[in-house]
């Protein structure tokens, strides 16, 4: 520092030239940059390795059954005929049933979080637990959905180990993950936005309903997609509540109602289930089955970015 | 457009002690006061002993003043004074900010703003605003208009209100082949006198301005000046400034406000402009008007 002031007092173009360009950077610094760059490669270099390595084993599947046969057939004891049609089939009934139900609940707690509740101990008192719910691990949930779900549908239905019970313990394991994300996008728009519409003489549920929710619905809805991401991964709160682990029976001819109120699987459980399965064909099986839940999640997760990339909104 | 600066003998200001009332007999003197305007009623605002308040900080104290109809008032004074919290208070756009309370009266045409049965989104369909910084919402140039006079339950044919609004804000001709087009992509000083046309389209009796022209340049400031000047043949203007000679040249009546040593704001002095801005009656709006402080 001394030696720069010392310059400035006698700036010629030549003591410049030297300030400038004279200094190495310490190698402190080159160090420290190599520590974060090699963090980067650890964790990535990581995943590629699992990647690869469930891709590889997985090769034998796609070679000699080839992916249609393997996604179009049911469960079975036979590895060469075994498939995840049926876990396909319920992963797909498991997100529409939670998709159905966060949207309204979730949105609908989120506005009165965000536009309605005044800020009294109550109010933060909710936003504090909404935010630990989130931090639950869904294995308790599945519980919950055993001691609830399961116990209430029993009255209604002589499977209560059914799609619909999944679905809803699915939903209260994402419920509190999408209420927080569409509070934060509601959130983001600005005041400014609100005083317009209030001071044309907007009632707050026209304001609401015009303006905040709709500027807002790209974030909703980004936050429900990567949340739907989420769900489609979970296993363990869907083996509480009995999504099937083995083959089960079902005649072909059952209706859409008869199968989400009749024995399931899902693609995760279905993995699981393979994973523990002592024939060695069973391994390949097994990672053909992580990849294509690997690339349904991916799928999701890149129609979210897409959708965020197109409608997000700078204001 | 100045018309406070127009040759009209004036009397004396209207000054009003912190500790007076407002009374009848002020009244009449602000009237002989401004001559160049058309006779005049009962004023539009009246307060009393007016506060504000956020959470304990008390923002303003004891506020006595009138707002006659028809007329511009500015309101000026120095950063933290409080003008744009009286703005805010005057239509309860401050009813939505967390912990901000009130003290004292609002009357507005004789009405106390606060009664409990008065219904704030009705006080702000009647008292418009346009704010600092544009804000049309990201939807069309027409449905930015037509938005108020929707939720108001206009029956009457809206594609002219909307032209109606837009003519009247000086903005028509610029925009009236890209009513489809989002209110946001015009230019800032667009943007302000489309929010003038939103504020005007729900047919207000006042429009509070709160510090319209600070994001703008100084052609589109002198547009939303001219523009003031013509709506005050229909409307009550009351607009908040930094900028003196907006205050100076595009006001009637003028108030000054200033905090004191607790950070609370209050009204100094309050008279035609040209009084203000040449024979103030306090040295506090001197040294203000004058530039030597604030």
């Amino acid at each position: 520092m001394a030696v720069t002031t010392g310059i400035r007092t006698s700036a010629t173009s030549a003591a410049v030239q030297r300030a400038l360009t004279g200094q190495s950077r310490p190698v402190g610094e080159w160090i420290f940059q190599g520590l974060l760059f090699l963090s980067l490669l650890v964790a990535l270099g990581m995943l590629a390795w699992l990647l690869s390595d469930v891709f590889i084993r997985s090769m034998p599947v796609w070679e000699q059954r080839g992916v249609v046969s393997f996604v179009t057939s049911n469960l079975s004891s036979d590895p060469e005929k075994a498939g995840i049609a049926q876990g396909l089939f319920g992963s797909v009934m498991l997100m529409v049933i939670v998709i159905v139900l966060i949207i309204p609940i979730g949105v609908a707690a989120a506005i009165y979080l965000e536009e309605y509740a005044t800020d009294n101990w109550l109010t933060r008192f909710l936003n504090t637990t909404v935010r630990n719910l989130a931090g639950v691990p869904a294995v308790v949930y599945g519980l919950l959905g055993l001691g609830v779900f399961v116990a209430v549908m029993r009255n209604f239905t002589n499977s209560p180990l059914n799609l619909l019970v999944g679905g809803l313990t699915l939903s209260l394991v994402v419920l509190p993950i999408v209420i927080i994300t569409a509070a934060e996008a509601l959130r983001s728009v600005p005041r400014s936005i609100r005083e317009a519409g209030f001071g044309v003489g907007a009632t707050k549920w026209e304001v609401v309903r015009s303006h905040v929710l709709p500027y807002a619905a790209p974030g909703i809805f980004t936050g429900i997609i990567l949340t739907i991401a989420r769900a489609i991964g979970e296993t363990a709160p869907l083996l509480l509540v009995g999504a099937a682990v083995a083959g089960f029976g079902q005649a072909a001819s059952a209706g859409v109602v008869d199968k989400i109120l009749g024995p399931y699987t899902a693609l995760p459980t279905t993995i699981f289930s393979w994973a523990r399965l002592p024939q060695s064909e069973f391994r390949a099986l097994t990672a053909a089955a992580i990849v294509v839940l690997l690339v349904v999640v991916l799928l999701i997760n890149a129609i979210a970015i897409i959708l965020r990339n197109r409608y997000e909104r700078r204001w | 457009m100045n018309e406070g600066g127009d040759p009209v003998t004036l009397e004396s200001p209207v000054l009003l002690e912190p500790e007076t009332k407002a009374s009848p007999s002020i009244r009449v003197t602000t009237a002989a006061a401004s001559a160049a305007t058309p006779a005049e009623g009962p004023p539009v605002f009246e307060l009393k002993k007016f506060s504000a308040y956020y959470g304990s900080f008390r923002a303003i104290k004891d506020m006595d003043m009138v707002i006659q109809p028809n007329r511009i008032t500015a309101l000026i004074g120095p950063s933290g004074s409080g003008k744009s919290t009286v703005l805010r208070w005057l239509n309860r756009m401050n009813d939505l900010v967390p912990g901000a309370h009130m003290g004292g009266e609002v009357l507005y045409h004789g009405v106390n703003l606060f009664d409990k049965r008065v219904d704030a989104v009705e006080v702000r369909r009647r008292i418009g605003m346009v704010f600092q910084k544009p804000n049309p919402f990201p939807k069309s140039i027409y449905d930015n208009v037509a938005f108020g006079p929707r939720v108001a339950g206009y029956k009457g044919k809206m594609n002219e209100l909307v032209e109606e609004s837009l003519r009247r804000a000086a903005i028509w001709d610029e925009v009236k082949d890209k009513l489809k087009s989002p209110g946001t992509a015009l230019s800032g000083g667009q943007q302000q006198r489309l929010c003038i046309a939103r504020a005007i389209a729900v047919q207000p009796d006042v429009i509070l301005m709160d510090e319209p022209c600070s994001a703008l340049d100084p052609v589109a400031t002198l547009k939303i000046e001219q523009l003031m000047f013509e709506l005050k043949q229909n409307y009550t203007i009351v607009i908040v400034t930094h900028n003196m000679q907006q205050a100076a040249r595009a006001s009637d009546e003028t108030m000054f406000m200033t905090m004191g040593e607790d950070r609370a704001g209050y009204m100094v002095e309050i008279g035609s402009t040209s009084e203000i801005f040449t024979n103030p009656k306090r040295q506090l709006t001197e040294d203000y008007v004058s530039g030597r402080f604030g």
